[in-house]
This record gives structure tokens, sequence and C-alpha cells, in this order.
């Protein structure tokens, strides 16, 4: 059933710090609202938050958009950026092309992609160079 | 299961002082008062005893629901067990023994400093964080605020709440063991009362999240004792010296924030007061951002507990003043670790029941319905003006389309809802007057 779903889309810009986890604030706060067990909101919370940084740090741009079924909690970020080369060597935890700047406020300790992965039930990345990167991933939720 | 069963809440509003005036709606943090025929009401899930309402109210409308002391007779002795913050309450050069003993002319029968426990708690601390080996950072348990904010809104963090024993509890124990011994009287003829800072710690008691049961039986305020106290300390002091006490620099420090961090000497620890503050934090927390702390003390009031709504002086005259006193005043004793060692393996300073989540209560149990019923909100929140005027009642516009949705508020408490309705209802009633008159026979000219 096509109601069967809520929907909400996040533009995220990159560089901007000051608003930077404020999508996977809201992502929380809808989440709760919806019921969705404490287990499941803490998985998505993490991940989402990894994936707004990595737009934040990264890209030029991106729409998240979170979509919630009774099944399903669904998160697709699609980032105008340089995109990642070597999506293999991005996926090794301790693995980073942080710059200095982004390693001295606390970042790039090359967990985020690991991280997100270890949180969701799907996960999928496709990523073209200098075009951008889509990731897509879910998260089980107990009928 | 329904959350609001054991719902304990330390305040009341007195409709007969209430005029509406929403002083207290907007200053909810957790947007859990509502305004309805002018007068305010609380939805008793949503309110996690913080006292902001307390504090903002200009016409005293809510009650802080502390004990009195003449609730107090039922003990055959009453020991006082004061917060490290009611020492700042007084002139500075009135020192903590003046302060027993004008407890004591107030009608206690004994006085429990707070340092000790204080003390051996910052310790426990520090040997639970040794041993710890669970997910980081932990979440101090002493506010009972900020105890019900995790429960409440944070429930996936239950289980990083510190499970060590607050230390109002550990010298309620101790001033039990130790009066039963002197007196001879069964435990339950020994009062041990709090002298509070804030209502919460009346939940705490009633409560006791995370322990079998409380050891305290009853919480005054500073507030309500302020007078007689001051009274009191003129009287003692008048009357010559007083006993020394055995209160320390490092547990009257517990007074503002930063009393655990500071005494785990740890940089990978920090302090937080004030709700939004604490709000924040917990956020990143949930986000998985600050593992790289061990523990995180929160405090609900700012300054911490000298911030506490119930106090009398201001928190940061409050903070410079406990500065003043704990130079004043000796360190802990070194053999106090050696004790605390000891009764840590007996288990003593460990919580022995767990906190349990008590999560808001989602638009609807089944997520079906409340994926529809957000789908609705959404909508209707889109129509509303966005700009929290608070009119309707209820603190946001978030808030009152939640409501409208829920079936507990009517849309056009919105004025500008009502005003659109009206609008509509004035065209369509236009456009029919035109009608009549057309074929009427164009009367007008």
């Amino acid at each position: 059933m096509a109601y069967d779903e809520f929907e909400r889309v996040y533009e995220v810009t990159g560089r901007d710090y000051a608003n930077a986890g404020r999508a996977s604030t809201s992502i929380k706060d809808i989440l709760k609202n919806l019921g969705v067990h404490p287990a499941v909101v803490r998985r998505t919370a993490i991940a989402s938050y990894e994936a707004e940084m990595n737009v934040v740090m990264y890209a030029v741009r991106a729409r998240m958009s979170l979509r919630v079924s009774p099944t399903a909690v669904t998160l697709e970020v699609q980032d105008e950026g340089p995109g990642i080369e070597d999506i293999d060597l991005a996926m090794q935890e301790g693995y980073s092309t942080a710059t200095p700047e982004m390693r001295e406020m606390g970042f790039g300790a090359g967990m985020g992609l690991p991280n997100i992965k270890r949180n969701a039930d799907v996960f999928d990345i496709k990523s073209e160079v200098s075009r951008g990167t889509r990731l897509l991933i879910s998260i089980a939720q107990a009928a | 299961m329904n959350p609001q069963t054991s719902c304990h809440h330390p305040l009341r509003f007195d409709a007969d002082k209430c005029d509406g005036c929403m002083a207290c709606m907007r200053a909810c943090p957790t947007a859990a008062v509502r305004v309805r025929k002018e007068k305010a009401w609380m939805l008793a899930d949503r309110c996690i005893d913080c006292g902001e309402c307390i504090r903002v109210c200009p016409g005293r409308a809510v009650v802080p629901l502390t004990d009195q002391m003449a609730d107090l007779s039922r003990f055959s002795c009453k020991v006082a067990i004061p917060s490290p913050t009611l020492y700042a309450q007084f002139d500075p050069d009135v020192s903590p023994g003046e302060v027993f003993a004008a407890l004591k002319l107030c009608g206690f029968d004994d006085v429990e400093g707070p340092s000790r426990a204080c003390d051996m708690v910052a310790a426990a601390t520090e040997i639970f964080l040794s041993e710890y080996r669970g997910q980081y950072p932990l979440i101090s348990s002493f506010c009972p605020t900020v105890v019900r904010l995790v429960q409440v809104k944070y429930p996936a963090l239950v289980e990083q709440v510190l499970p060590v024993v607050a230390p109002r509890e550990v010298s309620a124990r101790d001033a039990k063991a130790r009066k039963t011994a002197e007196t001879g009287l069964p435990e339950e003829r020994i009062g041990t009362v709090y002298i509070t800072p804030c209502p919460a710690k009346m939940v705490a008691i009633l409560e006791h999240p995370g322990m079998e049961r409380s050891y305290l039986d009853a919480a005054v305020s500073i507030s309500d004792l302020f007078r007689p106290l001051v009274t009191a300390i003129t009287k003692v002091r008048g009357g010559g010296s007083t006993a020394t006490t055995a209160e320390t620099s490092s547990g009257v420090n517990w007074a503002f924030l930063g009393a655990v961090p500071r005494s785990l000497r740890a940089a990978d620890s920090l302090s937080v007061a004030g709700l939004s503050n604490v709000i924040r934090i917990l956020d990143d927390v949930e986000k998985g951002r600050l593992r790289g702390y061990r523990f995180i003390e929160c405090h609900a009031c700012g300054e911490g507990c000298v911030g506490g709504c119930l106090t009398v002086e201001n928190p940061y005259v409050a903070r410079s003043k406990t500065i003043r006193l704990t130079q004043k005043l000796p360190a802990a004793s070194p053999e106090l670790r050696s004790e605390v060692e000891r009764r840590w393996r007996n288990g003593e300073f460990f919580m022995d029941a767990a906190f349990s989540a008590r999560p808001l209560r989602p638009l609807d149990e089944n997520i079906s319905r409340a994926i529809a019923k957000m789908t609705q909100k959404e909508a209707f929140l889109a129509e509303l003006p966005g700009i929290d005027c608070g009119a309707c009642g209820a603190p946001s516009c978030h808030a009152f389309a939640e409501d409208v949705v829920q079936g507990e508020a009517d849309r056009h408490a919105c004025v500008f809802s009502l005003q659109r309705a009206l609008a509509a209802q004035v065209e369509e009633l236009a456009s029919l007057v035109q009608g009549t008159r057309r074929s009427a026979g164009g009367e007008d000219q």
C-alpha cells in the first residue's frame, strides 16, 4: 500500500559544519515518534550520522532520503562530489582520505563506511569518480 | 504496558493561581505543558521533573511537592542529609559546623554531612570505570532528571547509565545504620531527610530507578528551610563555638558541575549542565559521536545542583561561595579509598536493579497507523504558520499538529486555521448572497 510508507528528504551541504548532524538528529526524532524499536533507532542514528558527515566532509551537496515502512527503515544518500576511486579500499577499517583539517575536527579514523555497513542489514554503494556516490542502506524492523 | 502507571511527578499545577500566561509551556524542554481554557496542565508521560516550570511561573502556580517539616513527625529520629549546595546559600563565613547546629535547631536530631559519601562515590566511580568493558561513554546517574530524560528520550542509552549509587543514597544508608546502632530504634523509625535543591529528588525517592529501594525517606527543600535556617544560624553564631565536621573540599565540590571529572583527573571525561546542553550531548552520544569519552557527567540545571530551582542563591554566586568554602576545608582522607574498595567488593555502591527504558508514547502502537498519522501530521503542519505563537495552547506548531492528529486538540484552536476557515465561509456566504440577488432580478442598480 502506497500510504504505508513515510518519506522525508533532507538537503545536506558540503563543508557546512555548523549544521552538520541536523539531518540525522531529525531522522532519530522521526523514528522515535513512529515507535520504531530503540535498537533500530540507534543503528539508524549511527549510520545516518556517519553518512551525513561523509557528505559534509567530502561532497558538494547531497539528497538524503529517509523512508520508513512497517518492515524496514531505508536511507538513500545521493551526492554530487568527487566520488570514491576504490570502494573496496574505502571499506577497509582504518583507511581514510581525510585531510589534516578533518582529522583536527576528530574525523578521519577510517571507520565511517565500515560503521555504516556494520549497522545496516542491506548495504549498497555505487560511485562514479568526479560525479558522485550513491549509498543505500536498509535496516529491518521486526514485523 | 502503560508508561504512566508508575509515573510520579514532584510538582502540581494549582488551577486557582494559574492565569494561563504560558510561561511554563514555553519553558518546558520536553513540550509537556498545554494551556486549555486559560489553565496549564501537564502531559505526565512527557514530564522529566526538571522544574523549569516552577522556575518561570510568575504566579507561583506550579507547586513543588517536597515534604514539609510537619510531615516528618512520623519519625522518632530525624537525620538531615544536606545537599552540598546548602552551604552556598549562606554567608561565606558560615561554617559547615554552624549549618549542622542550625539544622538541629530547626528540628533535626542529627546531621549526616554529604562529603564522605560524595568522596566515596567518586572513588567507586573510578573503580567501576577501571573494570568496565561495555559501551562508552557512561552517563552519570546522580541527577534524577537526567536519568528520566534518558529513560524517556534516549531509551537505547539506558545501558550506558552509570550503575553507581548516588551519594545521597549512600549517606542515607550509612545514617540509617549508624542511628539504628546508636539509638536501638528500628530502621523505619529513623527518618533520613534530604535537604534538596530541586524537586526531582522526590521522584528518585519514590521511584528509585536502578535500586530495589531508596534509603531516603523524605526531602525538604532548601527554599522552605532557608528562613528558619538563617534565624537558627544567627542564634548558633551568638552562642559561641560549634563542633567541627568531617566535610571535605572534594565532597563540597559536588555542589556544582564537574565534581567527578575533577576527581577522576581524566581527560576522557566531560561535564555538561543545563538541559538543552545535555540534550545536545546525548543526541551526539546516540549518534555514536562521543565514543572517545569514557564518562559524561550530566546535570539538568545550569551550573549543576547550585542551579536547582529550589535553591535561594544565584547559581554563579553559589558556585563562587562553594569554591571559597572548599579552600578552607581539608582534602578527603586517603584511607577512604581502601574502605571504598572493601565496600565495593561487597557490592555496596553498585545499583541492584536495572534501569528501564520508558520511551515516549509514539504516534501509534501500530507502525502502519503511526506512519499514516505522521503523514497527516506533516500535511497539517505545512498548513500552519510555523511561528510557534502558542495561542492554540500548544508550545509549537509541531506539537499542535501532533495533538490534532491524535484527536487531542481541535484544528480550529489555531487562530490562523480558524481565520482561513472563516474567510472561506464568508466567501461562500458572499457568493450565495450574490447568487440570490442575481436571481431576484438585479436590485442593486
